[in-house]
This record gives C-alpha cells, sequence and structure tokens, in this order.
C-alpha cells in the first residue's frame, strides 16, 4: 500500500505539479480577495451614503452576487462573456474576474455594518471637531469599521479559497484539475490513487485554511469580551 | 459690553410632529458662562446641539459673533472649529492614542503643524494632570481621566466658546470634582465662554453668569446665576431646585 503511495504521489513530477495547481488556486484568490476588498470597501461606503437609487442599485448587486451559484457565475464570464462582448483573456483572469465582483459584494455588505455600527456619538463627537464628512470616514469611521469588519473579511477568505476548488470548471489548471488528471492516469495500476490525491488536496486546503479559520475565531472571541 | 458671542433668536425644533423647543431666545456673551438647567427631558441637550449644528432646527436662527449662520454643512463644519463640544460620553477615538485624538482635528482640519500643536498639547496634558499619558489608548484610562483628555481635544482647536453637555454625569464621584475644577479655571482664569448643562448644583451656582430653566422645551427664566439660586422667580423652578437637594 506505501507503494503505491509513493508511486502516485511522488513518481514524477507528480508532486511538483500539484503543487503547481495550488499555487494557481492561490494567486487566483489572493488577486481576487484584494481586487474585491479594494472595490468592495468602495461600494459599502457608498451603502452608507443617504441616496436611496444609489443603495438600491448596490443592495441589488449584493443580491445578484449572493444568489448566483458561483459556479453559473464562473461559466457566465467563461462562456457568456468572451462571446457577447468579444474578449479574449484567459481563463484565470476571467475567474479572477467573477471572484472579485463577488468577494466586493459580499465585502460591500461587511463594510456597510461595520460602518453602522461604529457608535453614532463617534460620528458626532468627529464632526463637534469640525471634521469634514470625508475626514471623519477616513479617520474615525473606516479604522474602527477595519477593525470590526476582520473576523468576518477572513471567513470570506477562506470560503474564496475554498471555492477555488471550482476551476476546474472552466479549464484552469488548479490543484483539483490537475489531481483529477494524475488519478486517471494512475487509475489502471493504482485503483486506490484517488484517495491519495484527494486526501493529499484535503490536506493541504486545510492548511490553508484552518490557520485563516482560528484567526478569525480568535479574533471574534475577543471582540466578544 | 462685551462681544457677542452666540445669540438665539425664536428657535423652534420638532421632532415629526412633536414640538421639543418653544420659541428659544438667548444672548451669550464674551466670558460669559451660561449652565443650562432643567429636569431630564426638557430638551436641554437638544438645545445644546442645535447651537454646532449637530441637529437641525425647524424654524429660527443662531448667531455667531452677530453673523447669521447659514445652516448648510459646510457652513457648520466651519464654524465648528470656533464652537467646541464635549459630551456625557467622551468619545476619544478607540483607535487613535491619547495624542492623536488631541491632534486629528488641529493637524487635519485647521492644516497647523504638527510639532507645533503637539508642543501645545503637551502643555494642556500637563494642566490637566496626564502628560504621562499622551501614548496611552482610551481604553486604557479612567472615565475621568478620558474626560479631561475629551476637554483637551475640544481646547486645542482654540474655540471660542465651549459646549458642555453633562460631562460630569457618567463619572464616579472622586472623579467628577477634578473635572468641575478644570471647568472652574477654564472660566475664572482663562475668561472661557460656556454653556453647561449640569446637575452639580453647588458648581451651578459658583460658575453661573446666567441660568437658563428649561422645562418641556420651553424657557422659564433667563435669569442671573446668583439671583436665580437665591430666590428662583418660578415656581417650578424653587421646586426643581428642592428636588435636587439643593
Ligand atoms: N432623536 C430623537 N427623536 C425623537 N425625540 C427625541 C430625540 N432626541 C430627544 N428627543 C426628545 O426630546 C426631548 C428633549 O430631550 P433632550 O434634549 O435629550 O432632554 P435633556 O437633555 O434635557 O434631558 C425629550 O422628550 C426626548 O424624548
Ligand atoms: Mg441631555
Amino acid at each position: 500500500m506505501e507503494h503505491s503511495v509513493i508511486n502516485v504521489l511522488f513518481v514524477g513530477n507528480n508532486f511538483a505539479r500539484i503543487m503547481q495547481g495550488l499555487w494557481t488556486s492561490v494567486w487566483i484568490s489572493v488577486d481576487s480577495l484584494a481586487a474585491g476588498l479594494v472595490l468592495g470597501t468602495l461600494l459599502g461606503i457608498l451603502r452608507t451614503l443617504p441616496s436611496k437609487p444609489l443603495r438600491f442599485i448596490l443592495r441589488l448587486y449584493l443580491e445578484f452576487f449572493r444568489i448566483v451559484p458561483t459556479i453559473v457565475l464562473l461559466y457566465l464570464v467563461y462562456y457568456i462573456l468572451p462571446r457577447s462582448f468579444n474578449i479574449s483573456w484567459p481563463a484565470s483572469w476571467m475567474a479572477i474576474l467573477a471572484f472579485a465582483l463577488w468577494v466586493a459584494a459580499e465585502f460591500s455588505d461587511i463594510v456597510r455594518g461595520a460602518i453602522e455600527s461604529v457608535p453614532v456619538t463617534q460620528k458626532e463627537s468627529g464632526l463637534a471637531l469640525g471634521l469634514s464628512k470625508t475626514q471623519l470616514f477616513r479617520y474615525v469611521l473606516l479604522p474602527q469599521a477595519v477593525q470590526l469588519e476582520l473576523p468576518a473579511t477572513i471567513n470570506l477568505a477562506t470560503r474564496v479559497i475554498k471555492t477555488t476548488s471550482l476551476l476546474m470548471m472552466i479549464s484552469i489548471m488548479d490543484v483539483i484539475a490537475i489531481g483529477q488528471q494524475i488519478i486517471e492516469a494512475n487509475n489502471q495500476k493504482y485503483p486506490t490513487a484517488v484517495f491519495w490525491i484527494y486526501g493529499l488536496i484535503f490536506i493541504l486546503y486545510f492548511i490553508i485554511d484552518y490557520p485563516l479559520s482560528l484567526w478569525s475565531k480568535k479574533l471574534a472571541a475577543k471582540e466578544n469580551r | 459690553m462685551t462681544e457677542e458671542i452666540l445669540r438665539v433668536e425664536n428657535l423652534n425644533k420638532f421632532y415629526g410632529d412633536r414640538h421639543i423647543l418653544h420659541d428659544i431666545n438667548f444672548t451669550l456673551h464674551q466670558g460669559e458662562v451660561l449652565t443650562l438647567l432643567g429636569p431630564s427631558g426638557s430638551g436641554k441637550s437638544t438645545l445644546i446641539r442645535c447651537l454646532n449644528g449637530l441637529e437641525d432646527f425647524s424654524s429660527g436662527a443662531v448667531y455667531f459673533k452677530g453673523e447669521k449662520i447659514k445652516p448648510t454643512d459646510k457652513n457648520w463644519q466651519e464654524i465648528r472649529q470656533k464652537i467646541g463640544m464635549v459630551f456625557q460620553s467622551y468619545d476619544l477615538f478607540p483607535n487613535l492614542t491619547v495624542m492623536e485624538n488631541i491632534l486629528l482635528a488641529p493637524t487635519k482640519v485647521q492644516k497647523r503643524a504638527k510639532d507645533q500643536v503637539a508642543q501645545e498639547a503637551e502643555g494642556l496634558l500637563k494642566d490637566v494632570g496626564l502628560e504621562k499619558y499622551a501614548d496611552s489608548y482610551p481604553r486604557e484610562l479612567s472615565g475621568g481621566q478620558k474626560q479631561r483628555i475629551a476637554i483637551v481635544r475640544a481646547l486645542i482647536m482654540h474655540p471660542e466658546v465651549m459646549l458642555l453637555d453633562e460631562v460630569t454625569a457618567s463619572l464616579d464621584p472622586e472623579m467628577v470634582r477634578g473635572i468641575l475644577q478644570i471647568m472652574t479655571k477654564l472660566s475664572k482664569k482663562h475668561h472661557m465662554t460656556m454653556i453647561i448643562v449640569t446637575h452639580e448644583m453647588g458648581f451651578a451656582e459658583q460658575i453661573a453668569d446666567q441660568v437658563l430653566f428649561l422645562e418641556d422645551g420651553r424657557i422659564l427664566e433667563n435669569t442671573p446665576g446668583k439671583a436665580f439660586f437665591a430666590q428662583p422667580k418660578t415656581e417650578r423652578a424653587r421646586d426643581f431646585l428642592e428636588s435636587m437637594d439643593f
């Protein structure tokens, strides 16, 4: 049995390819998180402004991304968008686009909630000092909101990382897709390959996501104290 | 007569269709201390917040140094630099150190040079006995200490008038005296013009040049301080003083 582990995981460049796939998943996550957090912060701030039509549109945007399953989103950007708009970006860019728009939607809600939960007396004491609305946001509300939103943000990050496992559906060579290839290549000789490969992928995802999850739990506990 | 700082003319305020402030009129001159007294819910906070635009009012006008304030956001933001305010709940910014709390408005709003303001801040912190706490965060301070910082944070803007709304109301008794002393010193030594809402009657008697007694959003009395405490004109004010054990 150990024989099959070694043969499947470490023969040739299998292990290196899996790591390569993992790397693809990670950088797609990181890029879409980075872009999504920036856009989401902006949208979140806009959602605290008094304009009703603006808030309605942004709310619609959020609900759309909440309701539509991520896999549908990926198909949308990969199959439909390029055809209808004549865009020919690489699949990984399209994936980042889809993920970033999703992250922005979710994060805008986190930001809005956090800004609104800063006590109103903080706003008033800032205004009473003569701060402008922008200065109030920049120096008082946003920094406090960031602390409040940290646990939910980390949570969102773990969800994004997990969801990258769908990337193979739009033929991106992520860790799952490569695992699949290795399994297929070894199916005849080592029927147990599927366990070893998915076992390894499980451990890899766990190693990345678990510390994030712990961190978010710790922060949340600290806040409740 | 000294210069007029604030004048309120026929000010009315509604929340929905509830009439909260009725036809408020008064004038405050340079160096004067006006104390705003009255039972809870009489409209003291609402009135004081109308004076720096934290609340808008339904009709009437507020004049700052003889000039009518146009109640736009932009105007209020300008004028608030001249009207300092301290609240019952201190409201220091928890994400900033004591020194950063103090420096924020003078450097960002008034664009004053940071090292000069910092030097002035150190002086003010010394005055209130907190020079050692410049780098502490608000959560490390007691209520009384936070309130002293809040006063310093308002003073460093060089306001022409200070609005103080029950600034000792949430403090432990042993902390109250220190804050009252600071206000007394501000008045007697620095001739700061102030509007003070307080339930500390002994302090009010000692510091008030003018007393506005408010009930149900109406000014029942507008009397010089000594006269008010020696002999209130209205029955209601007499009852109020009695209920305050005074
Ligand atoms: N945001 C608000 N909405 C509606 N009513 C309010 C609001 N704030 C205060 N009030 C009402 O206005 C009246 C005056 O309140 P306030 O100015 O806080 O009184 P005081 O400071 O003298 O205790 C009270 O009856 C209170 O219920
Ligand atoms: Mg009040």
